[in-house]
This record gives structure tokens, C-alpha cells and sequence, in this order.
């Protein structure tokens, strides 16, 4: 089992030694978030009394898309020389390949994440300070939800002509109950409301989790065979 | 030893391999000709795993590749046109990741050691996209037998190499032959695939057409045999 998953990690570091040297996934990421945040500061009023409740829905409209940007460049690297046959000859089960990759972008979706939350307080004048570890909780939920099904449908969507426009086209719907909960979980914490409120969302998230990372695990393999 | 039984692919309604029988023995050198769509690079990727066969059976040193994938890919190496290699990594990190990936012991040696018998040494730190084609062809060898793998399948190694690096890779190859590694190789390129193997074959149409020993023939006697069988495929 150690054996498994020091290959794993060392796909992982391999992507994110790759991305954090060409720095071109990173910046496109860091770009959109942020630039999404600056589009809506103009549109809404910096500590109106509404700010509340439409801040959920920016906050993760930054993270999806961003995350997404991210998701749709994960297997070119592979694809450039063939590197994906590279890895299918190495003697790594390959649900070790997806596990690999997932580790890859979860990181690197949650440090654009980490960066994007400080800006997104100061553009919306919020303090999110008490809010922090609850919505950092949903935070993890939600992305790791969402890079899951995400390295999966990327990895369907490069071997394909317009895999860039089908990737979100597959994706989003089926990424419907991690965005509602989501959504509706951050704007609940952000009015400072109890977890008894929030705690069905949260239900609903750890289920898409396992459910869906359960089933791209297995299913990964039959995926990349020719 | 490599033995392939009654080996048939279909991808739908197309067969790309139809019922193919090898045996390679260890050691030997085995050229696979062919035009395009023949099946070869079919059989090279059955023979290392890639994909699996509809039906027949692949036995590596007694072992069914079917059964037992991840202990039949170490003890093969592939080397393509294409280098399985990422660009954005040194020469040595790639190398270095792919030895992490067989375990490979004492691997910062065996580095040094492939990278100067390549012809590479010097280059170790340099970003492989900053590689000519020749080169990223020597570090796909370097690559392929990192954890030195006792079989070595090859798939049109020659695609787009200029006299010289063709040359040098003509070289690279001998030596591994001497040093007893079953090869098995596909290309379009008769002087380089005759001058380097044990024994020759002709696959058309997902079948072998014909079998012989290199030895037994000539540029000239072998080209004729193959624009007959194409021919004949046809």
C-alpha cells in the first residue's frame, strides 16, 4: 500500500513541479478569480446591506471557473508526446494515475482558493474572520467534489476534438448539488448562522464526495484504455 | 520469452489484428514490417499492456500479461516516435520521475550512467522542450531502460531522425541486443530493421505473410518478398 501511494504522490509533485515552473495554469487561474471579483465589485456596492447575499454566489462563481480553467489543462500535459502512455506502462495500478492527478489539481485549485479568499474580503468589505473554519470546511468539500469528477471528464475530454468546449458542458450539470450546497452553505455562515442550518448541506457534499470519488476510481481505468 | 496465441483485436467493426502467432525467444532480435494500418502498432501495444486483445493470449516469461499487468511491465521498455517524455522537466528530473515510477535502485548512478551513454551527459540540466528530435530520441531510450527491462518493444523508432541520429540510434540498438534483451521492433525502414535483427517478419492486414531470418536476406531479395505481399495484401 506504501509502496501505491509513494507513486501516487509522485504524480502529483511531478504536475504541481511542472505547473509551479511554467506558472501559465497558475496565473490563467489567479487572473480569472480574480478578475471575476473585480467585475462584480464594480457592479455591487462595497458594504451595501444586499452584499450578503449575492457574495456567496461571486465567491464560488470565482472558484468553479477557475478551478475549471485548471481542470481542462490537467491531461494536456499528458497528451503532449504521449506521456499518458508513459504512465500506463509503469507498473502503477491505474486508479493510482487518477489518484495522482486529483491530488494535483486539488492542491492547486485550493492554493488559487486560499490566495482568491483575501482579495474576495477586501473587494466586498467582509470580515469572514469568525466565518473562516466552517467555510474553510465547505471550501474543501466543494472543491474536492468538484476536481474529482472534474479529473475524470478531463481526462475523457482530451483525447476529443473540442475537448475544451465538452468539458464543461459535461461537467457542470453533474456538478449541480456541489455548487447549490455550496453556495448555500457559504452565504448561511457568512450571516453568521448556526451549523444545525448548514449541516444537511454539508451532509449532501461529503455524500457527492465519496459517491462520485468512489466511482471515478474505478471507473478511470476502463476510461483511458484505448 | 514472448509467446502470442491466436492474438485477435477489433475496434467494432474493424479487426486490426487477426489471429497472430509469435513466439520470440529470449534474446532475439524481431523486426515487424508492414504498410500503414497493418495492426504493428496494435501488436506493440498489446505486447506492453496499453490495450488489451479481444481474444488470445500473451505469455511474457511464462507469465499472461492479462492476469498479471503490473508485474509484465517491468520487464518491458518502450521506446515510440513519440518520447513519453514532459517538457517542461530537466533531462535528469524525467528521468529521475520514470525511475521513481519502477523503483529503480541507486538511481542518481544509473542516471549518470544512461545519460552519458546516450550522449546526454552534458544536457542533464537542460529542459527537455529544448531538445532537436535526435536527442529527445536518445533520452526515450534512456527512458525506456531506466529499470532495465528485459524485453524492448519498439514502434517506428526512425519516425522523423536525420542519417545521423538514425545512425546513432542503429547503435544504441546493437548494443542492447548484445546485452541479451528480447527486442521487438516495427518500422517501414528495411536497411536499419534487416542490418539490426535476429529475424524478420511482414504483417499485413492484422496477419504475418511471411517469416525469415535476416541473415537469409538481402536489401534487395527482402524488398522485393514485401512489395509482393503488399501487393498480394491488397
Amino acid at each position: 500500500m506504501g509502496y501505491y501511494f509513494k507513486k501516487v504522490f509522485l504524480i502529483a509533485a511531478k504536475d504541481l513541479r511542472i505547473e509551479f515552473r511554467s506558472k501559465e495554469k497558475i496565473y490563467s487561474m489567479m487572473l480569472f478569480s480574480l478578475l471575476v471579483m473585480v467585475i462584480f465589485n464594480f457592479a455591487f456596492e462595497p458594504g451595501a446591506e444586499y452584499i450578503k447575499d449575492v457574495a456567496p454566489g461571486i465567491l464560488w462563481v470565482a472558484f468553479i471557473f477557475a478551478a475549471s480553467l485548471g481542470l481542462s489543462r490537467s491531461f494536456v500535459l499528458e497528451k503532449e508526446e504521449d506521456c499518458m502512455q508513459g504512465l500506463m506502462l509503469s507498473p502503477l495500478d491505474r486508479s493510482g494515475i487518477y489518484l495522482g492527478k486529483v491530488i494535483g489539481n486539488f492542491i492547486f485549485a485550493m492554493v488559487i482558493e486560499l490566495i482568491s479568499l483575501p482579495f474576495f474580503a477586501v473587494f466586498f468589505n467582509l470580515s469572514l474572520t469568525s466565518a473562516l473554519p466552517p467555510l474553510m470546511i465547505v471550501i474543501v468539500l466543494a472543491t474536492f467534489g468538484f476536481i474529482t469528477v472534474g479529473t475524470l471528464f478531463s481526462a475523457l475530454s482530451v483525447g476529443i476534438r473540442g475537448g475544451d468546449m465538452i468539458l464543461p458542458l459535461l461537467l457542470f450539470p453533474m456538478q449541480v448539488p456541489v455548487i447549490i450546497s455550496a453556495v448555500k452553505s457559504t452565504g448561511l455562515i457568512m450571516a453568521g448562522s448556526g451549523i444545525d442550518t448548514y449541516s444537511q448541506w454539508l451532509k449532501l457534499l461529503i455524500a457527492f464526495d465519496i459517491i462520485f470519488f468512489v466511482a471515478s476510481f474505478v471507473i478511470f481505468e476502463y476510461l483511458i484504455e484505448e | 520469452m514472448i509467446e502470442v496465441s491466436r492474438l485477435w483485436k477489433s475496434y467494432g467493426p474493424v479487426d486490426a489484428l487477426r489471429g497472430i502467432d509469435l513466439k520470440i525467444e529470449k534474446g532475439e532480435f524481431l523486426t515487424v514490417f508492414g504498410p500503414n494500418g497493418a495492426g504493428k502498432s496494435t501488436l506493440l501495444k498489446i505486447l506492453s499492456t496499453i490495450i488489451k486483445p479481444t481474444s488470445g493470449k500473451v505469455n511474457i516469461d511464462g507469465i499472461d500479461i492479462s492476469s498479471a499487468n503490473e508485474d509484465a511491465r517491468k520487464r518491458i521498455g518502450v521506446i515510440s516516435h513519440k518520447a513519453f517524455l514532459y517538457g517542461n522537466l530537466s533531462a535528469k528530473e524525467n528521468l529521475l520521475f520514470f525511475g521513481r515510477l519502477y523503483d529503480v535502485p541507486d538511481l542518481e548512478k544509473r542516471i549518470e550512467e544512461l545519460l552519458a551513454e546516450v550522449g546526454l551527459a552534458h544536457r542533464a540540466n537542460d529542459m527537455v522542450r529544448t531538445f532537436s528530435r535526435g536527442m529527445l530520441q536518445r533520452l526515450t531510450i534512456a527512458r525506456a531502460i531506466i529499470h532495465n527491462p528485459a524485453i524492448i518493444l519498439l514502434d517506428e523508432p526512425y519516425t522523423g531522425l536525420d542519417q545521423h541520429a538514425a545512425r546513432m540510434l542503429t547503435n544504441l540498438l546493437k548494443k542492447l541486443h548484445t546485452e541479451d534483451k528480447t527486442i521487438v521492433m516495427t518500422t517501414h525502414d528495411i536497411t536499419n530493421g534487416l542490418e539490426i535483427s535476429d529475424r524478420i517478419v511482414i504483417q499485413i492486414l492484422g496477419k504475418i505473410v511471411f517469416e525469415d531470418r535476416s541473415s537469409n536476406q538481402t536489401v534487395e531479395s527482402f524488398e522485393r518478398v514485401y512489395f509482393e505481399k503488399v501487393g498480394e495484401g491488397k
